[in-house]
């Protein structure tokens, strides 16, 4: 696990630990509503990358979020486009 | 342009609605009940000769000179003193008045030196106006007597005189030029609250005296200038006036140093600015000042600001000094060939929290149209993020919720995690006017700042959380409220989501947030919280003021919240006197935020991805833009370590002294192939750049800065820019040289573009805030005049939103190896990283960062006041030297950051908000030993700082 991935994960967490103080019927909607709105696609591509590895590390919340996060357009597109 | 002359109408303004009619001099006039005579007078243009009267004061009646003689009244009563009634007839100017006055100018000038011709006052004294005014023509009693003129009377040494003291570095106090009428000993009182100053002896014997017979500079005195201001001769005078002579012209601006926003008038000598004097109608400040403002601006014209634009290769070379334009062709082709290289999205900006709204929605304009991304952030990111993100969610707009003039309909007033008599100090003081009046005051704060206890000031209650329990003593505060009854259900009812409220307060009525369940963490009795708790909810008008005590902390965001909650539960929001205040650290952060500098929002707080503000602006500037959110700047840094972003343009911010973890800072910056600054001078980030464009002041530029009350105050330039271009030209050439076409001419055409975009802003223009002076936002169609107390018939959102706040205990732990907390604050002579206080003569009360130590944690560690000390956290090392105090609990320490040498942020760590990435600097487990000296980061960190600041064909300066 890479050192920004761990702050990613970290960061993550963090999140999903305010909103599972929250009423827990918006809990999930909530991590996912911050991280889209907050979220630099880099940062939600690693976050799925990391995910789709097994998602080690990342509260469950977050992984029940994860349908509810957008899924940013692959990195090479961007790259040709700049 | 000419000199601004403000009327002093003798007495403050009375507030009663009630009219009263008499006759002055034949002349009808009403005025309110409870005017002075003196003011009545003056408001009907008729001038009464007066020495220590100043409508910034209560009234005196000293001088005697101010008499009037009333019909069928006997004697001759004092103007500045009695106060209208209905019917009277006054007379100002009769025979009798004529002979007394005369004869007390007599008396005064009699003890007065005859130097009027070089005089530094001359032109500008009041006590020669009103020889001229009762038109004294002899002194028959000669200048032989008894004087505190004259060092010696015939031979002997007299020991009614004094010296002049010359110890504050920007004003004398010569006391043979006193006359005794208290102005000063009563600005010190009531306008500035810090009673430094007194009157020792009495009759013939009394004197002016700066705390106990001291000099200024090491009495009390905190330099605010409010005393020079009142002073009628040359006894209290600015050294620059003695130094340059009387100011010729005056333009009013506007402050750059704190969040208050004071307006003052730059009084100028042609380009040469004489002396910074508040404004009487700067609403902020009501013509009050502080030491920065007032005075420390000298950095402006000082020899280490660069004014050639330098390029360098590789950050190891020294500066090359280049034409403006090959630096513009330099950073367009290098950003250019990033994108190239490495994608669209590795290059951003950072706009300043110290520029002016226009310069900034340049950056962040320059940044969504020219780069194609929105990897724009600011400064607030790491003060003011968390209250941006906190009070959108509860209330619906990023912003505090009153004016400065509120304080003085608050009753209880609530300090979290700010330190206003150092940080906000011309707030501080008219907070401490209203606690002198009878208001009460809680005070929630790790360390005893002044405010818990000073001059004529005692909080009721201080509750002396440990660092980092913020959510836990507020959730405890809202458990006391709700579970004793104290809610405002009524305003809760009307005002917000009542399921959302019984949610919340079923939430915060659970067992374990008592304060006697919370005193375990937040080490505050219980019984104290309770106090406040009744305080807050009982006591009248309550006003919570917060700082970066509350937002730099990983729950920040959380503790915004849960202060949102309070005011709402306890009804307190939506008219004068209450309301959600946070104290905004920068000049123009809360500007900064609202013109788009943060990656997820354009101007006025809207969401990138709401596709119909895109079409706004994509219309106007003929692009498409990116509907997703860019880096925030430690994603940035992150993201520059992993190396995927590669170019920054950073405009007068300082993040590698300011931003936490500095070894993280220096990695990410390191990282970067072109990194372009523009500043004034060579900042620490500057040790990591390629391009130093040089930066303009707030004296030479036109602009606007909005104040922590949401207040747009104009910026006027009153010189040319010392490096040629304001900083709004710098980025329009640069957008230029990367192809956009733009063309302004003015900055009120940037500001007209803002108000075309931004509904916030719909009516603000140039010659609208001429007309009005300054205009709170929101400023438009349904609030012309601008919006003073936002919330007033409901929230912005809708329904006010209780939201649970549950406390996280942050991940920064003690333990044996890092026992003690160490939390950041300012002091008042020095502002944030200090790079334009440190080049002023401010350095005198302030020339190093001390680390405030409690004597029980410093005995055991053999420390000694004074010695140096190495501070060592997880993240890295410093040393400083310690100051001994009580004013931090065992277990605490506590230091500035305002010098580089310190490094305080090589100690804290890159834990943040969990919402905003606020930094945590509040809190970081350090451990504190006895040091010989630097430690070595400190060493190599100056060896490079200095090889860095080389410059080709320029001998190092000696600092």
């Amino acid at each position: 696990m890479s050192d920004t991935n761990a702050k990613l994960i970290y960061m993550a967490n963090q999140i999903a630990t305010f909103f599972q103080s929250q009423p827990a019927r918006e809990a999930a909607q909530g991590v996912a509503t911050h991280i889209n709105k907050y979220w630099e696609p880099r940062m939600r591509r690693k976050l799925f990358k990391h995910i789709e590895h097994g998602g080690e590390g990342l509260n469950p919340l977050v992984l029940e979020a994860a349908a509810k996060i957008r899924r940013p357009e692959a990195a090479e597109a961007v790259i040709n486009r700049g | 342009m000419s000199l601004i002359h403000e009327i002093d109408y003798g007495t403050p303004a009375s507030k009663s609605e009630k009219l009263v009619t008499l006759t002055i001099d034949g002349r009808e006039i009403t005025v309110p009940e409870g005017t002075s005579i003196m003011r009545a007078a003056m408001e009907a243009g008729i001038e009464v000769p007066k020495l220590c009267a100043s409508d910034m004061m209560e009234a005196f009646g000293s001088c005697r000179l101010c008499l009037v003689e009333i019909e069928g009244r006997a004697g001759m009563p004092a103007s500045c003193t009695t106060p209208v009634a209905a019917g009277i007839s006054v007379s100002t100017q009769t025979q009798r008045l004529k002979d007394v006055r005369r004869g007390v100018m007599e008396l005064y000038i009699s003890d007065h030196p005859l130097d009027c011709l070089t005089c530094a006052a001359n032109g500008d004294c009041e006590l020669q106006d009103m020889a001229g005014a009762v038109g004294l023509r002899d002194v028959r009693y000669g200048y032989d007597g008894a004087n505190h003129v004259k060092a010696r009377n015939n031979g002997e040494i007299n020991r009614q005189w004094a010296p002049k003291d010359e110890s504050n570095p920007y004003f004398t106090f010569d006391p043979a030029k006193c006359i005794v009428c208290s102005r000063c000993v009563r600005a010190c009182e009531e306008v500035q609250g810090t009673f430094a100053l007194t009157i020792s002896g009495r009759g013939f014997d009394s004197k002016v005296s700066a705390g106990m017979n001291e000099d200024f500079v090491s009495s009390e005195c905190v330099s605010c200038g409010a005393c020079v201001q009142a002073c009628p001769t040359a006894t209290l005078t600015e050294k620059s006036v003695i130094e340059i002579g009387q100011p010729e012209h005056s333009v009013v601006t506007t402050c750059a140093y704190c969040g208050v926003g004071c307006s003052f008038k730059a009084e100028m000598r042609g380009e040469e600015l004489v002396r910074m004097v508040p404004w009487k109608d700067g609403q902020a400040n009501r013509g009050h000042s502080c030491v920065k403002g007032r005075f420390a601006y000298g950095y402006s014209s000082h020899k280490d600001r660069i004014l050639n634009p330098m390029v360098r290769e590789k950050v190891t070379d020294p500066w090359r000094e280049v034409t403006w334009e090959e630096a513009y062709a330099h950073v367009a082709n290098e950003f250019r060939r990033i994108q190239y290289q490495y994608g669209r999205d590795s290059v951003g900006g950072i706009t300043s929290s110290r520029c002016t709204n226009e310069e900034t929605y340049l950056v962040q304009k320059l940044v969504r149209a020219g780069f194609g991304n929105n990897n724009v952030d600011t400064c607030a990111r790491v003060c003011h993020s968390p209250t941006g993100y906190g009070l959108n969610q509860t209330f619906g707009t990023s912003a505090g919720t009153q004016d400065f003039d509120s304080v003085e309909h608050t009753d209880v007033a609530v300090i979290i995690g700010a330190n206003p008599t150092d940080g906000h100090p011309v707030f501080a003081s008219r907070l401490k006017k209203r606690l002198r009046q009878g208001a009460k005051l809680i005070v929630i704060d790790p360390r005893r700042i002044d405010l818990v206890r000073s001059a004529h000031v005692e909080a009721s209650y201080h509750l002396p959380i440990k660092p980092g329990t913020n959510v836990a003593i507020l959730t405890s505060l809202a458990h006391v409220i709700v579970t004793e009854g104290l809610a405002n259900e009524a305003f809760i009812r009307e005002r917000c989501d009542w399921s959302e409220y019984e949610d919340w307060a079923a939430f915060v009525a659970e067992p374990y947030h008592s304060p006697e369940a919370t005193e375990a963490y937040t080490g505050v009795p219980a019984e104290l919280v309770r106090g406040a708790a009744r305080l807050y909810a009982t006591g009248g008008n309550g006003a919570i003021y917060y700082g970066l005590g509350v937002t730099e902390h990983s729950q920040g965001s959380t503790t915004v919240m849960a202060i949102a909650n309070l005011a709402m539960v306890t009804g307190n929001i939506g008219r004068p006197g209450v309301g959600v205040n946070p104290l905004r650290g920068q000049n123009n952060v809360q500007g900064s935020c609202d013109m788009g500098s943060f990656p997820h929002e354009l101007p006025g707080y809207r969401h990138i991805s709401d596709d119909a503000t895109r079409e706004i602006f994509e219309k106007l500037w003929g692009v498409t833009l990116n509907n997703e959110p860019g880096l925030r700047i430690p994603n940035m840094l992150d993201a520059a370590v992993e190396g995927t972003f590669k170019g920054l343009y950073i405009q007068g911010e300082d993040i590698l002294q300011s931003d936490p973890d500095t070894k993280h800072v220096a990695a990410g910056l390191a990282a970067m192939e072109c990194v372009v600054v523009q500043d004034l001078f060579l900042n620490e980030t500057a040790n990591y750049a390629h391009v130093f464009l040089p930066g303009s002041t707030f004296l030479e530029k036109d602009g606007t800065f909005t104040n922590a009350e949401r207040r747009i105050n104009r910026v006027r330039k009153v010189m040319r820019p010392k490096n040629g271009y304001a900083d709004w030209e710098v980025t329009q050439k640069l957008a230029q040289a990367m192809g956009l076409d733009w063309n302004y001419s003015h900055p009120s055409e940037i500001m007209d573009e803002i108000a075309a975009t931004t509904p916030t802003f719909a009516l603000v223009s140039y010659d609208y805030l001429d007309k009005m002076g300054s205009v709170q936002w929101p400023c438009n169609e349904k609030a012309p005049l601008g919006s003073p107390i936002m919330h007033v018939d409901g929230f912005v959102r809708g329904k006010g939103k209780f939201i649970r706040t549950e406390f996280v205990a942050t991940d920064e732990k003690t333990g044996p190896r890092f026992p003690l907390l160490l939390t950041t604050g300012r002091i008042l002579s020095q502002y944030n990283v200090g790079a334009q206080t440190r080049r002023t003569d401010n350095v005198v009360w302030h020339a190093e960062d001390r680390l405030e130590i409690h004597p029980h944690d410093a005995e055991q560690r053999g420390i000694r006041d004074g010695d140096w000390v190495r501070l060592a956290s997880r993240s890295g090392e410093t040393t400083l030297r310690a100051l001994i105090t009580d004013r931090v609990a065992p277990g605490v320490v506590y230091t500035t950051f305002h010098h580089p040498t310190t490094q305080a942020n090589v100690i804290t760590t890159d834990f943040s908000d969990w919402a905003t990435n606020c930094p945590e600097y509040k809190v970081t487990a350090v451990q504190v030993s006895p040091s010989n000296g630097p430690s070595d980061w400190q060493r190599d960190y100056d060896e490079q700082a200095r090889q860095s600041r080389r410059i080709a064909g320029k001998l190092e300066a000696a600092e």
